[in-house]
């Protein structure tokens, strides 16, 4: 009976790849009749996201004297070669690839820590030290930013971190905070069962966590690794403070650094924007439903 | 056999082997040890280091000696200080309003019967791929080029100058582009709260006559109070902590009209000598966020409460 009632519960934790099923269900009942007037009016709404994202398209392929006017205009011919000049101009390759490199290294990092101490805490929260824990973890939620910034910069260049590497470091530490709690919530609806049948087979508890639990929370270590690697990706301000090396920029950063030196050149100046965000909407194009399921999931809890 | 109830929620018998043991297991706390250290270096060291400058007149380098409590009095008779925290409460306040009722009417529309919804979706949520600060350069071409063009076309002559070049509606911009970027957020988590709502509420309404604006007021709002709750505090904390759509639009300017706390704190402590000043204003400003936090939250669960 005990096995039956765990493994629906297991059943439950697990096989929710993707919100989505929950999603058409709640949809099906409207099918039967579409509100045409309603759609056109989302679709007009759809327009002002879009808007923005089209000036940038058709500006970045303007040569300077097609400027001018509402910006709205079709080029009347591409100039590619503004591409050309922000991928120079910007230093973008080796932006790009300090970007890349500090999102996968703070989603690996994050991945792989926050949910062993989130697994600890949870497994633990009837202790007085890990309950402690937990409610010191969270509170730090309400603490701006700024309030730190000023001395941990100082402390990274004391450290020597005051690079990606640094970067990495403080995303994973900052993120504990959000992290520990939806990880917690998530654990604590696994069934305790699996774990102690593995533990009385003599497993220990190292490799309960990574070949039992790790594995079960596949769902919501997806919500965190989203949320994350936006973060890491789009952040601004801890590049902005904790950088010292100009060829550790990142791709937000350096966009800062060439508006301050070339802030009348909105042609190439709009291919550099696109080119920086275009590697996240190229990802987004093919994982667009994962993406918003798992943001989805990670506000449920 | 004393077992401490950890989760009364918890499904499956109580005693076992990890559940009320007295032995604690040692890999649990190696588990959490290394975060804590680091949690601890990285973020309590310096939020205590900061409260510790604020009490004295250090300036970023150099020499510093205790002066008390006299930052903090200085603070209130600065008039920089009392610009930075009107404009940014202004502008949270403002922005907080505008991103919840357009987040909750388009996430109602796309849990509506509407074609395309997965698209939609989909396009709704991009400005949240997407950084500010590019998006922000983007809007501030678009406020100071497209719009004045375009009015200048139709002849409305209030909208011919860019309306980041004036201190009375740069604000109005930089709120524009906030909601713009953060609404795409909020929509979601809506729509994930507008379908827990099980769809026989809405078929026994109709039934009975309610109208559209009836079933929002009694089943549509309550059933997603957590999640306005969420939202609402969220936005708040956030917008009060504007920075990038600051330094992308209008870089505190026209004079300090839009240069927001967050802002003041950079500019004066990295670039203006202020650094013990700068702190004593960021842990008034930690206060004033646990405040609002607190006071957000009983108001909006006291709310919820009473339905």
């Amino acid at each position: 009976m005990t096995a039956t009632s765990s493994s629906a519960v297991r059943r439950v934790a697990t096989d929710r790849p993707d919100g989505d099923d929950v999603v058409e269900r709640a949809y099906r009942p409207d099918r039967r009749r579409v509100n045409w007037w309603l759609t056109a009016l989302v679709a007009v709404c759809a327009l002002t996201v879009l808007i923005p994202l089209y000036l940038t398209v058709v500006t970045a392929l303007k040569t300077p004297d097609q400027l001018g006017g509402t910006g709205f205009g079709l080029p009347t011919t591409a100039r590619w070669e503004n591409f050309a000049d922000a991928w120079t101009l910007t230093s973008f390759p080796r932006a790009l690839l300090n970007t890349g490199l500090v999102t996968v290294g703070t989603v690996l990092l994050t991945l792989v820590t926050n949910s062993m101490v989130a697994y600890a805490i949870a497994r633990n929260m009837h202790r007085r030290f890990f309950k402690g824990l937990y409610f010191y973890f969270i509170a730090a939620l309400f603490v701006p930013f700024p309030i730190i910034m000023l001395p941990v910069v100082k402390q990274t260049a004391i450290f020597g971190l005051d690079n990606q590497l640094g970067l990495i470091l403080l995303y994973t530490v900052y993120g504990l905070s959000f992290n520990i709690f939806v990880y917690v919530a998530y654990i604590r609806s696994i069934p305790l069962e699996l774990e102690e049948a593995a533990l009385t087979d003599g497993a220990t508890t190292w490799t309960v966590f990574w070949r039992i639990i790790f594995p079960l929370l596949g769902p919501m270590n997806a919500t965190v690794g989203i949320l994350t690697c936006l973060w890491a990706w789009n952040d601004f301000m801890l590049p902005l403070v904790i950088l010292s090396d100009p060829s550790a920029q990142t791709l937000p950063l350096a966009q800062f650094i060439f508006q301050g030196q070339f802030n009348t050149n909105y042609s190439v100046a709009f291919a550099s924007y696109l080119m920086a965000m275009a590697p996240l909407l190229i990802v987004y194009l093919f994982a667009q439903r994962w993406v918003i399921s798992g943001v989805m999931r990670g506000s449920s809890k | 056999m004393s077992t401490p109830v950890s989760s009364p929620a918890r499904p499956g018998p109580p005693p076992t082997a990890l559940r009320g043991e007295r032995r604690v297991p040692r890999v649990f706390y190696l588990m959490v040890l290394p975060a804590l250290a680091l949690f601890a270096v990285f973020h309590t060291v310096p939020l205590l280091t900061g409260m510790f400058f604020s009490l004295t007149n250090y300036a970023g380098y150099g020499e510093w000696s205790f002066v008390g409590l006299r930052n903090y009095a200085n603070l209130f008779g600065d008039d920089r200080i009392y610009g930075a925290y009107g404009f940014t409460f202004l502008f949270a306040i403002v922005s907080t309003v505008a991103v919840n009722i357009i987040a909750l009417a388009v996430a109602i529309a796309l849990n509506g019967r509407i074609r395309f919804k997965t698209g939609f979706r989909g396009i709704f949520f991009i400005p949240n791929i997407l950084s500010i600060l590019i998006v922000g350069y983007v809007f501030n071409y678009l406020f100071s080029n497209s719009v004045p063009a375009i009015a200048e076309a139709l002849g409305v002559t209030s909208l011919t100058t860019s309306i980041l070049a004036s201190p009375d509606t740069a604000w109005i911009g930089v709120v524009i582009l906030s909601v713009w970027q953060a609404a795409a957020f909020n929509i979601i988590i809506y729509l994930a709260g507008l379908q827990t709502i099980p769809g026989e509420l809405y078929e026994a309404a109709s039934l009975d006559g309610a109208s559209p604006w009836k079933q929002f007021t009694s089943i549509t709002f309550p059933m997603i109070g957590a999640f306005f709750t969420i939202n609402m505090v969220l936005s708040l904390k956030n917008f009060l902590q504007v920075f990038d759509q600051i330094i992308s639009l209008t870089a505190g300017g026209p004079g300090t009209s839009t240069e927001s706390i967050s802002l003041l704190i950079y500019r004066g402590g990295f670039q203006g000598g202020e650094y013990g000043y700068q702190t004593a204003n960021a842990v008034l400003y930690l206060f004033v966020i646990i405040a609002i936090s607190f006071i957000q939250l009983r108001i909006l669960q006291r709310r919820e409460a009473s339905f």
